[in-house]
Order: structure tokens, then sequence, then C-alpha cells
């Protein structure tokens, strides 16, 4: 796998956010975002929805079956369930993301963790990714029934010959980064937890920051919209979408 | 882990068969045992569960997979909801393996995996969504269509997370049962897919069948 990092051109903005935290936002067409994972072992579970559109979403199936990986890294596309990409991974330092093993819920969280409430514990308090993204959603006027399966930034989980799978507790390096670009105008929400399949014997969710900047409209010649002939008719449904003459 | 069953199809309370192509839409009971049977061979079924009584509640592919810390659906697996609550258990299977990574086929996901004419083929959304325009007092809608399982099909994952849809391992007379842990309503498509050999390259009926509690 071939791995080039380009500092991201002048910075629209810069923030970060603290382990298990959580954020959403709209990132427009063209834009992109850089994840940085600050201390090593970060985990950011993303969901992404068109924000014209928010019945139109990231669709872990579509995304998988359509590039033949059961991961993702530089090159994949998350598709839509209509067939469009939402977002390209245009650079990755770290090489793997887990899109198959859902969220830390707080059932999960207390079971494994135990509890810590804002009352004793004010902002250091436990909280779960599925709540954080949760809250998000409700922001936007979405709720448990859009909730479905996320992207695990940071996180690899792979799987033997039987389907058993193993967390990599050396996967992500403090540093380490992720590049989307954005395809589409998406409504992207994101938490900062631990990953359900860490087995880390602390609740100790770490630091990631966000930098954005305009990236501009995937060229005719982009890596991830010429990785595969999928991807080429992913973005040529994109372009119908929007209108675009060059492509 | 291949399991059979013991229960006759003559005691069945429901026993009915569902074309290639179709949608079939049911409510069970907990504690009602439910079998799909693959009547021909490697043909997939693709099927949502819901919370009869709260259909925001319904089947996580991700769920079932995260806690049970593995990809592949057989005898022993809890299906479980987005809650994380046990919705049905399979207690019988003669097939061996099922999947839930790869989703269901849609008209948009046939443009990207095959050619942007392919979009004008019979896909499962449009079955999934068919069926819920005819039986819309669950107030279901395509809000609500998530990611399902495909019984009988194979799409293995290697250890370098390579992931393909291979030729099946289902044949004539297969089956896959479970029972109901809550009272769940089941969605099914019985896949049209021709482009690809999750159905043989040949969709055909299918068997389902429902037992009362022993």
């Amino acid at each position: 796998m071939q791995v080039i990092v380009n500092r991201p051109p002048k910075a629209l903005w810069e923030e970060t956010l603290p382990g298990g935290a959580h954020w959403s936002g709209v990132m427009r067409r063209g834009t992109a975002l850089r994840l940085t994972d600050l201390e090593g072992g970060a985990n950011v579970s993303a969901l992404f929805w068109n924000f014209e559109e928010r019945l139109e979403r990231y669709n872990m199936p579509d995304t998988l079956k359509a590039q033949h990986t059961a991961f993702l890294t530089r090159g994949h596309c998350g598709f839509s369930d209509m067939g469009r990409v939402l977002f390209s991974i245009v650079d990755d330092a770290t090489g793997w993301h887990d899109t198959i093993c859902g969220l830390m819920d707080d059932r999960l969280l207390k079971e494994r963790y135990g509890e810590r409430r804002f009352q004793e514990a004010r902002n250091a308090m436990y909280r779960s990714a599925k709540e954080g993204l949760l809250k998000e959603m409700g922001r936007w006027g979405l709720g448990r029934r859009d909730l479905h399966a996320n992207v695990n930034f940071f996180s690899k989980v792979s799987a033997d010959g039987e389907g058993n799978l193993r967390f990599d507790i050396s996967h992500s390096k403090a540093g380490g980064t992720v590049d989307l670009r954005f395809d589409m105008h998406a409504l992207v929400a994101l938490s900062s937890c631990t990953h359900p399949l860490d087995p880390a014997g602390e609740y100790r969710p770490t630091a990631v920051k966000l930098t954005a900047w305009r990236a501009g409209i995937a060229p005719a010649d982009d890596y991830c919209r010429t990785f595969r002939g999928e991807n080429r008719r992913a973005f040529e449904n994109t372009s119908r979408y929007f209108a675009d003459q060059e492509f | 882990m291949l399991v059979e069953s013991s229960l006759d199809p003559r005691h069945a309370v429901i026993d009915e068969i569902c074309p290639a192509g179709e949608p079939w839409m049911r409510q069970i009971r907990k504690g009602q045992v439910f079998r799909i049977l693959d009547l021909e061979g490697n043909q997939a079924v693709d099927t949502l569960f819901y919370n009869a009584h709260d259909p925001e509640e319904r089947y996580s592919a991700i769920d079932t997979i995260q806690r049970q810390r593995n990809l592949y659906l057989t005898a022993g697996t809890t299906l479980y909801s987005t809650e994380g609550n046990p919705m049905l258990t399979i207690v019988a299977d003669t097939c061996g393996r099922h999947d839930t990574l790869g989703g269901a086929c849609a008209q948009e996901s046939n443009t990207i995996r095959y050619a942007l004419d392919k979009r004008f083929m019979h896909a499962c959304r449009d079955n999934f969504i068919s069926a819920i325009h005819h039986d819309p007092h669950h107030g279901l809608s395509k809000r609500d269509i998530t990611h399902n399982i495909n019984f009988f099909m194979n799409v293995p994952v290697t250890a370098q997370g390579k992931l393909t849809f291979e030729d099946g391992i289902s044949a004539p007379g297969k089956y896959v049962e479970m029972r109901a842990e809550m009272d769940v309503v089941i969605l099914i498509s019985n896949c049209p897919q021709l482009n690809n050999p999750c159905n043989a390259y040949n969709p055909t009926p299918i068997r389902l069948l429902v037992w009362d509690e022993e």
C-alpha cells in the first residue's frame, strides 16, 4: 500500500476533540477533513449523511462489497445507499479503518468499565460513542432510526479463516492521520470514544485533532475516482446529482 | 456449525412458498420457531427483523458481529438488536454459514457494481420498500431499511481484509431455523440478483415455516 501524507494547505479551521467527546458539522462538497491521532490508540466512530437529504446515508455493505474490502484505507470511497460518493479517503498514514464492529454503547461501557457520572466526575464522566452520536444526530432532527453502521477510524479488526475477530492494540500511532475529502455536502457526526472491541482494562479514550481545508472537487485523474471501475461509476452518479459538466 | 432440527413440517402453523424475487413479511411471537428452507440451492434470502412492539429496535448486523466477535452466522448465533437485546437464536442450520456484511442489492448499488445501465433490474431494496408499502401498520419506511442478513450467502473475508461474493455453499433442501426471543416482524426479499454468484445466477423459490412453541 502506498502511503503519501501531504500537509493540508491553509487550514479553514482546527479543533481538538478530547477523548470520549462528540462532534457534528456540515462538510461542504470539495472540503476535506484530516483526523489526527494525537496520543496513539485513538478511535473515531463516524457517521455520514447527505446534508440535503438525510435519508441518504453512508452504507457499509454497499461500500464494502463494491470495493471488495472489509476495511477502509486510501483510495476507498464511502458510498451512500443511493449509489453516490459521500467521502473519499485521499490520504491515510494509518492503513486500516474498521467499519464492521459498530459502536461502544452504554451497556457495554458499564459492563466493561463501570459507571462514572457527571455528578461525581464532572467532564471526566464516562461517555459511550452511541449516546454521543445520538446526541449529535438529535441536533439535526435524526434519531435511532437513522443510526446505521459506522466507521471506526484508526481501529484495526481483522478476521481469521473462521471469521473470529482480533482487535490490533498497537495499530494506531501518535501522529497518525487519515484525510477525508467530501464529494457531497455531508453531515458528519463523530465520537472519540473507545472502540467496542478494544481490550484496554480502563476507560481511556484519547484526543483527536480535526483539521479542515479546501481540497476541491475530485479531478478526472483523482486516485479515489480511478481506484476501481466501481468508484468511477459512483463518481459518475455523484456528478449527475450535482449536474457537473466536466466529467 | 451443522445442527439438524427435529421439527415436523406437518405440525407447522405457517408453511408457505415465496417465489424467486418476491418479498415476504410476517409477524411471529416470542418462542415460535421460524425456518427458511432453500428449495433448489444457493438462494440468497435477504432478511430484516424488527421488534413488533417498537420497530425502532431492529436487527443490527454490527451489534451481532461485535457481541459474538465473529463475522458469520450459524447455529448458536444470537441475532442482536440495535439495543443489544437478543431477537432470535439460530437453533438449527444445515448450511453452516450465513452472511451479514453483504447487505441487500439495490438498483443504485447495481449501477456502481456492474454498470450504469443495470439500474432497471429488479433488486432487494425494491422488495423491502414494496412490502412496507403494502403492510404499513408497522410504521416502517426507507429510514428503517438497515443492514440485513443474507441467509445461504457465502461472503468470505480474508485475514488481509479482502471481501468477495463466492459461489454458495448451500444446496437443495438446506435450511436454517431460529427461535424468536421477542415478538418480531420478519421482512424478507427473496433475492433477484442476476449479476453475481449469490444466487448461482438463477434465483429460485424458498419455503418458509413457523412452529408454535413446544
